[in-house]
């Protein structure tokens, strides 16, 4: 009685949810409302459905997913690998800070999709262009939490490793690369997200299979129930890496002091004994499984 | 030999090695960061072996005193030696604790008291070892597996000496490691300070802003005030409870006092 209700019912909540705003669409689309918005010309529900099922089975939608899958682990892992080194580098070193600092400092405003050129002047394959654009995509959100998660480290811990005997390495990978790693992952999940509004964008630009590529050609050839495939796949995938990424995250930072508070969570009046102290009760539960 | 005293028991182990303190010289030494002088001219000799307290109210560098003594500040002029030679630089011989959250919050109580094993070296399964070893003689052997959140303040402080004990320093710096806590724990923890240190022979410099807690813990205690080393005491029947009221020890207390101008 305590908890099974209160989880179904919000796993009910966010199902309703998204079932009203497919609803609103098929409803807006198949009645072809005309009133300044135009939906006439707008596939309905079930034509994306359809169109969606053809895909499946067809080869062409495995190799985009493949094809756009592999371009943003790539582009990520190294953006994450780098960002996080060069991070703490700036971040621990008056010298690298000086040497790295103004360049960084001048592309970063620079958004990766426009370096679409610098790509193609560098690279010889289109495959490692839109690679590179995803790592730059990234790395700057990645580098630039790192560093501010560095900086802001208490200096007692590596105090106390110095006067444990311990050395720069050992400061590194026991106080430093832990300490930072929940402003780290803030760094990954911003990152995850942006890499994926590039590699997208890159794909629509230059790309030969991805599943922003197939999207475009969609377009061109006034495909439309293809189009909403394509945001539909990209919507799925981006939400399906940027939880993996949350959820490595949450993992990696169990140690992290939380609360009980639940956010917009408020105490309830009471209205019979059961309610009042069954759900504290949920909560604790759900507290000690988190950490 | 070495390797087989490594294997035993905390206890048995320093009892062993007993005279192993190490002496502490500050002369004519200028502590602070730079620009920022905070005590001019201090000459102090603290013996191996000996606990030293320091007090004086908070900003007179009692903090810097102990930082420099770690080899985390090189002195701003003067010298600081361990045993007559300069102190080049943070070492495992001087371990340092602090007041409070110097635990590596992501490391249960036991993985931070192997951590100074770990750096010295020590193979994986006797760190784990000595490291329940110290936990339990600082009470704290049902907690081993506790981050440090989960755990109260005092038994943070214990598991911060544990994890200094552990490394086995020839010194201890402790920057008011009890300042946090309530006055019924405090007790208890000088307490068991004097009785874990027993035995293990370090040099004990202890800051602290409490005068009574420098009275009890103390084999001297140096007044450190309006950036200088106002005077070296030394305390008559340190670490006794009932010597509270002993009549020396009552007219030091108030000379103390009055020197802080308190």
């Amino acid at each position: 009685m305590s908890r099974y209700p209160r989880r179904t019912g919000r796993l009910a909540l966010r199902a309703g949810s998204l079932a009203a705003a497919l609803g609103l669409w098929q409803l807006l689309t198949t009645l072809e409302v005309n009133v300044w918005l135009r939906f006439s010309q707008f596939p309905t529900v079930t034509d994306v459905a359809r169109a969606f099922a053809d895909r499946l089975l067809g080869p062409d939608y495995w190799t985009d997913l493949t094809d756009s899958l592999t371009r943003i682990v790539t582009g990520f892992l190294l953006a994450a690998v780098l960002g996080v080194a060069t991070g703490v580098l700036v971040a621990r070193s008056r010298l690298a800070e000086d040497l790295l600092g103004p360049v960084l400092e001048v592309v970063r405003p620079i958004p990766a999709i426009a370096m679409v050129p610098v790509a193609i002047l560098l690279f010889p394959s289109n495959e490692q262009g839109i690679v590179f654009i995803t790592f730059t995509a990234a790395y700057f959100p990645v580098l630039v939490s790192t560093r501010h998660a560095v900086r802001a480290l208490t200096p007692m811990w590596e105090e106390a490793v110095l006067t444990m005997g311990g050395g720069r390495w050992r400061i590194l990978g026991s106080v430093v690369l832990p300490g930072a790693l929940p402003g780290i992952f803030g760094g990954l999940s911003v990152g995850i997200g942006v890499s994926w509004i590039c590699v997208i964008s890159a794909e629509m630009i230059s790309g030969q299979h991805g599943v922003g590529y197939r999207t475009w050609q969609d377009y061109t050839i006034v495909n439309y129930p293809g189009v909403f495939v394509g945001m539909v796949t990209i919507g799925l995938l981006g939400w399906l890496t940027s939880t993996a990424v949350e959820l490595v995250g949450r993992r990696l930072t169990h140690w992290l002091p939380r609360t009980s508070y639940v956010p917009g969570a408020r105490p309830r009046p009471a209205r019979t004994l059961a309610s009042t102290v069954e759900p504290t009760k949920a909560e604790e539960a759900r507290d000690e499984h988190l950490v | 030999m070495s390797t087989s005293s490594e294997t035993r028991p905390p206890e048995a182990r320093t009892a062993s090695a007993a005279p192993r303190g190490t002496r502490l010289t500050l002369r004519g030494a200028t502590l602070g960061r730079p620009g920022a002088p905070a005590v001019a001219e201090v000459d102090l000799d603290v013996a191996a072996g000996e606990i030293l307290t320091v007090v004086g109210p908070s900003g007179c560098g009692k903090s810097t005193l102990l930082r420099t003594f770690a080899g985390l500040l090189p002195t701003l002029d003067g010298a600081v030696e361990q045993d007559g030679r300069p102190v080049p630089g943070p070492g495992a011989d001087r371990a340092l604790v602090f007041q409070e959250d110097a635990l590596l919050p992501w490391r249960t109580l036991r993985a931070n008291v192997e951590l100074p094993l770990a750096i010295q070296g020590v193979p994986r399964a006797q760190r784990g070892e000595q490291a329940e070893a110290w936990l339990e003689r600082v009470g704290l052997a049902d907690q081993a597996r506790q981050l440090p959140h989960r755990v109260s303040g005092g038994q943070r402080q214990r598991a911060q000496l544990a994890r200094a004990l552990a490394g086995r320093p020839r010194a201890v710096l402790m920057d008011e490691p009890f300042g946090a806590l309530d006055a019924q724990t405090r007790a208890g923890m000088q307490d068991l300070l004097v009785e874990v240190l027993h035995g293990t022979g370090a040099t004990v410099v202890f800051v602290t802003h409490d005068v009574d807690e420098a009275l009890f813990l103390g084999d001297r205690v140096a007044l450190l005030g309006s950036g200088r080393l106002i005077a070296v005491r030394d305390v008559p029947r340190p670490r006794e409870r009932s010597a509270h009221d002993d009549p020396a020890r009552v007219a030091l207390r108030r000379d103390i006092l009055t020197s802080l101008g308190t």
